[in-house]
């Protein structure tokens, strides 16, 4: 082999490499994004049943129940509420009245949770959350405002 | 007083990073030795002045001044000592002063261990280094500046986020920033060696140590997160593809794709611009994941509008100094040539799959971290991408990488026979496979994937006794001994040779824990027993624990397996009053073939609380492996080759200054 081919070759292979990766890249990727949604959207069917999305909002006080490993509560963006059922052990930030990112699926009207977030530190609202609100703010303006004061995080 | 001494410090450490950045590069282009030789004691200087703004800052939380605001928001009377100290950099600004002490300890190391460098290209370097250093200090007075005072002065401050008051958090960041930083020095070089124009196999062994040095760090610093989020978020992950990691592990890749391309470099002279694209690469990837966990992009973009100024300078900093050294690369890069020449099938071209496989994998994290900000920021809707992504694409790019690890170093520089390869190789690739089968059988879990894993492993460490077996076969005429063979031996080979068999282990590890971990999540009241894998955990109930600034439930489980005690763990759940958080305190038992972790969940009505009992076998392994690889790069890093260059020109300056 002349030296030219040789590099064309091997220009050629890693072309081939990077492109093939690149597909791989991409299909992992058009699969695998999570969207999220508001409760205001989900009420709005705008979500989809079959997909696995992120719900986020405020946990309503008063509405997380207990049962052995099983938690219901509802989450709301104060105009819409969704209820959410949930397998395991909470966050140790969850908390009545704070903001809550959930990921899971719908099935017949209730957000099946797989996993519950609630990171760092107390003032800290996680970014979907605090947008969830900040969409439903023309429903209640004072207690949106209120509820997404901008997160700090450290 | 002690703080404006801090503050007074910072400004003329960045008057001195002012002139290391610019007189000794003028001095090298205008052949005047009195202007470069202002590097090295102007390094010097930088150093001390950082090193005492930075002790100043440290007296200021050991001595409780709760009148300077990043203390009060740090720190707090009931917080330990040590972890007073580790304060310091437990938020923004002390651990930007945190990152430019460390750049300039990396600077005074290579004006102080580069003694064989020529003064122009040592001028070169510091300089280069000097202008890194100037960026990140006007960076700390404009915007972050730790020294600011807070009036009125508050009683007790804020207390350090409890989720840091940790052990592996204290040594976490500087390991980390080590190496985020150390990667500048490679950056320097090439830089230097640009704008110098002579970039040849000498500039790739002076750029070695230090490169290798730098991933030591990050290697280290990595593996030390990753064990810090195993025991202290309480939920035994030991990785999330979390943003945050991901901005320390691009760096990593692209400076693990810059050492072997160091290497083809100074051993053929080959792959020479590429290597010099690479560190720019390397240190810029450190600078971004900076801007990333630094800036507040990742909590929200919108937080970056709350304090533009630190975002818009970081990023300003990041274009000038990406851009910068970019243009500089196109515009001198042509002129450093492509090198020797090597064959289709070679060490060079393996190396090269192996540059492929890393930066592209490095590009896929990349894709996966900033696509969602970018979506957020153009106000295209909130998406996520999850470990699912990243667990999808890593193992197909990962599993012929491992592969070459096995071939890479059994074949020959410029020309390799693949008959002769294929026929020294073969062995290991059955016993690899047959193995590895043999393992996941005995363990119970025959799925494609836990075999693959075991068998990319097991492919490793087979390639890898071949490769010695055939170092340690006499050769030649002369009768030796095999130690006496062992001994010729190169250290900076039984250095890879032991930071490959590291990534071996970390497989095995990984491997294990994904396909036999067990989770279970149990209601238990006292009395309750609950069995995981042949070990039974029983629930003690929950004592009440006062710690120094923290009130706990301590929960006690006991671990029995066939009727015999193993161990008795205290699990925590911690409330910090002053901070007003929850923590989670897991109990681990670890093994060297399991480790049981234990941790509290919530607790239920009387006695009765929800308690994670988790089995996860090999665990330890990951960590062990990336101290294995450390270990490696250690040893490569101190070969003799390199020591001898600094003794042989150290006794040089000796005899000129006898003379």
């Amino acid at each position: 082999m002349k030296p030219r081919h040789k590099r064309l070759a091997i220009v050629g292979g890693v072309v081939a490499a990077v492109g093939a990766a690149a597909a791989l890249v991409l299909n992992a990727f058009q699969s695998n994004l999570v969207f999220f949604y508001s409760p205001s959207q989900i009420a709005a069917h705008e979500a989809p049943t079959a997909r696995t999305f992120r719900l986020g909002g405020m946990v309503v006080e008063g509405t997380v129940k207990r049962d052995g490993t099983r938690v219901n509560f509802v989450v709301t963006d104060t105009a819409q509420s969704i209820p959410v059922r949930y397998e395991g052990i909470l966050p140790d930030l969850f908390k009545e009245g704070k903001g809550v990112v959930a990921q899971g699926q719908l099935q017949d009207g209730v957000f099946v949770a797989r996993e519950v977030l609630a990171k760092h530190d107390e003032n800290y609202m996680p970014p979907e959350a605090a947008e969830a609100l900040k969409r439903a703010q023309k429903g209640n303006p004072k207690l949106a405002e209120t509820l997404s004061a901008e997160p700090i995080r450290k | 007083m002690i703080p404006e001494l801090g503050h007074f410090l910072l400004w003329l450490a960045l008057g001195v990073s002012a002139v290391l950045g610019t007189l000794p590069l003028v001095g090298a282009g205008r052949n005047r030795a009195d202007w470069m030789a202002l590097a090295r004691p102007s390094a010097a200087i930088l150093f001390a002045l950082v090193a005492l703004a930075f002790v100043c800052l440290a007296l200021a939380f050991v001595g409780n001044d709760f009148s300077v605001l990043y203390v009060a928001t740090n720190s707090n009377r009931s917080l330990p000592t040590h972890y007073r100290f580790a304060a310091v950099w437990g938020g923004h600004e002390g651990s930007m002063l945190l990152w430019t002490l460390m750049l300039a300890v990396w600077t005074v190391a290579v004006a102080r261990f580069s003694a064989h460098l020529p003064d122009k290209v040592m001028a070169r370097i510091l300089a280069v280094m000097g202008w890194l250093s100037f960026g990140f200090l006007l960076f700390m007075l404009m915007t972050s500046n730790p020294f600011d005072r807070l009036v009125p002065t508050p009683a007790n401050g804020r207390d350090l986020n409890p989720l840091l008051q940790d052990p592996g958090m204290v040594i976490h960041p500087p390991m980390l920033y080590m190496g985020y930083v150390g990667l500048s020095v490679a950056f320097s070089f090439a830089v230097a060696a640009l704008i110098g124009g002579n970039l040849d196999a000498t500039w790739a062994r002076w750029t070695r140590p230090w490169t290798t040095a730098a991933w030591i760090f990050l290697t280290i610093g990595i593996a030390l997160g990753s064990g810090w989020a195993y025991y202290e978020l309480g939920w035994g992950g030991w990785w999330f593809w979390d943003p945050v990691e991901n901005a320390s592990f691009m760096p990593w890749l692209v400076a693990t794709a810059l050492i072997h391309s160091l290497a083809v470099t100074e051993k053929r002279n080959s792959f020479k611009s590429w290597t010099v694209l690479l560190a720019i690469l390397a240190f810029s990837l450190s600078l971004l994941g900076t801007f990333l966990v630094r800036s507040g992009v990742l909590s929200s973009v919108h937080a970056f509008a709350t304090d533009p100024r630190r975002g818009l300078f970081i990023l300003a900093f990041l274009v000038i100094v990406i851009g910068a050294s970019l243009s500089l690369y196109a515009w001198r890069a042509p002129s450093v040539g492509i090198g020797a020449r090597f064959a289709l099938l070679s060490r060079e071209t393996l190396l090269l799959g192996n540059n492929v496989l890393l930066v592209v994998a490095c590009g896929a994290v990349l894709l996966g971290t900033l696509y969602p900000l970018a979506l957020d920021a153009l106000g295209m809707g909130k998406i996520s991408v999850g470990p699912p992504y990243f667990d999808t694409v890593f193992v197909p790019l990962m599993a012929p990488l491992v592969f070459l690890i096995g071939v890479g170093p059994l074949a020959r520089w410029k020309a390799a026979e693949l008959p002769a390869l294929a026929k020294r190789l073969r062995w290991a690739l059955l016993v690899a496979i047959v193995a590895a089968l043999l393992t996941a059988w005995l363990r119970g879990h025959l799925s494609v994937v836990s075999v693959l894993g075991l068998a990319m492993a097991f492919w490793v460490v087979a390639a890898l006794l071949t490769d010695l077996a055939d170092r340690l076969k006499p050769s030649g005429v002369v009768r030796t001994s095999v130690l006496s063979r062992a001994r010729q031996i190169p250290r900076a080979m039984i250095g890879m040779m032991i930071a490959h068999f590291g990534i071996a282990v970390f497989i095995f590890g990984v491997t294990l824990v994904k396909s036999g971990e067990v989770e279970r999540d149990v209601k238990m009241d006292v009395g309750d027993t609950t069995e995981v894998r042949g070990y039974t955990f029983t629930f003690r109930g929950v004592q009440p624990l006062q710690g120094p600034n923290y009130r706990a439930a301590q929960g006690t489980v006991e671990v029995t397996r066939d009727g015999k005690a193993v161990t008795t763990l205290h699990p925590e759940k911690r409330v910090f009053p002053v901070a007003g958080t929850t923590m989670t305190e897991a109990a681990i038992d670890p093994g060297f073939t399991r480790d049981l972790y234990v941790s509290l969940g919530e607790p239920l009505t009387g006695n009765t609380w929800i308690v994670r009992v988790y089995v996860k076998p090999f665990v330890g392994w990951i960590w062990g492996g990336c101290l294995l690889m450390a270990f490696g790069g250690f040893l490569a890093a101190t070969d003799r080759r390199y020591r001898s260059k600094v003794r042989e020109s150290a006794a040089a300056d000796a005899k000129v200054a006898a003379t």
